[in-house]
């Protein structure tokens, strides 16, 4: 089931700026969800989205799932005193009227146990799971190791 | 012949002299303040240790001297502050143009042992070309970070590992005084102007 799934979702390839897409659940608004390329499948993978909540009431993002990784978890980068570690977040909160990013240096889904090389220009859904309001799967738009975040105004949106 | 003795003797009597008053210096200064920070990198002078580059050439410290030299720790495995990093450095030297070319770009692996040559050259082949990467043996890894007064440590993490680091990258001199240190993700309006400073 889940391999016709992933096929047809990276069969989205070329499909132009995925992560440019804004997709809802409940007050949640899912913008930008994108990720960097991988060499092979044995490093780790990264997930970067933002969320912005248009409700009155605070949600917290507790999980996330992709069929591109065995091991998929929420992590802060968090420098202390000049050194980084990377530490687990149970969850990332995500306050009434605001909007959180998970984004390099900061919040970030690290994707571990890949079973799929990431490749610039390709695409997989990851799904969050919300405290409240649920599930919600979004595509995720994989871009060059070096990118910074999506193009977007570029993308006419 | 007895003159120049007396020379190099005279000679020998000043630098002797010399010694003592640096060495009594030395002494005084140790209950005030120490000659050098010790929180700060050594100059590339002082430091002594000897790498390989991702294209298998031995690399130390004295061969920095003479250009400006720019220097950061990480590894290949990390997957969100070193490619945030050294795409930050590709932007910098981008911004910087043929005025980086003469800048020693050099990451250091603090993770030696799944950083071989072979793979940090796949993976710096996705950044700027100027950026070389050093890895080597543990005790030589941790004789640069000591230099460089840097810290990292291995950390067991679900049945595998990451590796906590500093996350700065630290600018010296062309005479290899350092120079300053640029902040994880430091804006490229503040850290391109930094870098020039280094350079001129």
């Amino acid at each position: 089931m889940r391999t016709p799934i992933l096929a047809a979702l990276l069969s989205l390839v070329g499909l132009p700026a995925l992560a440019c897409e804004t997709f809802t659940i409940g007050n949640l608004m899912i913008e930008h969800a994108w990720s960097r390329a991988t060499i092979g499948a044995e490093r780790p993978g990264v997930l970067y989205v933002e969320i912005t909540n248009t409700g009155s009431a605070d949600d917290a993002l507790v999980g996330i799932a992709t069929p591109v990784a065995g091991m998929p978890m929420l992590h802060e980068t968090v420098v202390t005193d000049g050194v980084a570690s990377m530490p687990h977040a149970m969850s990332v909160p995500v306050p009434a009227g605001q909007t959180v990013a998970l984004a390099p240096g900061g919040y970030h889904g690290m994707l571990m146990g890949l079973t799929t090389t990431l490749k610039e220009g390709e695409g997989f859904p990851v799904t969050l799971t919300f405290r409240d309001a649920g599930e919600v799967t979004v595509p995720v738009e994989v871009l060059s190791m070096r990118a910074e975040g999506p193009d977007c105004e570029h993308a006419g949106q | 012949m007895r003159t120049r003795r007396a020379v190099i003797l005279g000679l020998g009597g000043v630098a002797g002299a010399l010694a003592f008053t640096l060495g009594l210096g030395a002494w005084r200064s140790r209950g005030t303040a120490p000659a050098t920070d010790p929180r700060l990198p050594l100059p590339i002078a002082e430091m002594d240790f000897t790498l390989t580059d991702q294209r298998g050439a031995t690399v130390r410290p004295s061969d920095w001297i003479g250009r400006p030299t720019m220097i950061f720790f990480g590894f290949t495995f990390c997957p969100d502050v070193c490619p945030t990093t050294l795409s930050d450095i590709s932007g910098w030297l981008e911004d910087l143009g043929p005025e980086a070319d003469r800048l020693n770009v050099t990451l250091i692996s603090v993770d030696p042992e799944r950083d071989t040559p072979a793979v940090l050259s796949d993976y710096l082949a996705n950044f700027d070309p100027r950026i070389t990467g050093l890895t080597g043996p543990l005790a030589e890894v941790e004789r640069a970070a000591a230099g460089f007064r840097a810290w990292f440590e291995k950390v067991p993490r679900d049945g595998d590992y990451t590796v906590n680091h500093t996350a700065g990258v630290f600018l010296f001199h062309p005479d290899g005084r350092f120079a300053s240190i640029i902040d994880y993700h430091e804006d490229r309006r503040f850290a391109v102007p930094k870098i020039r400073r280094t350079i001129s």
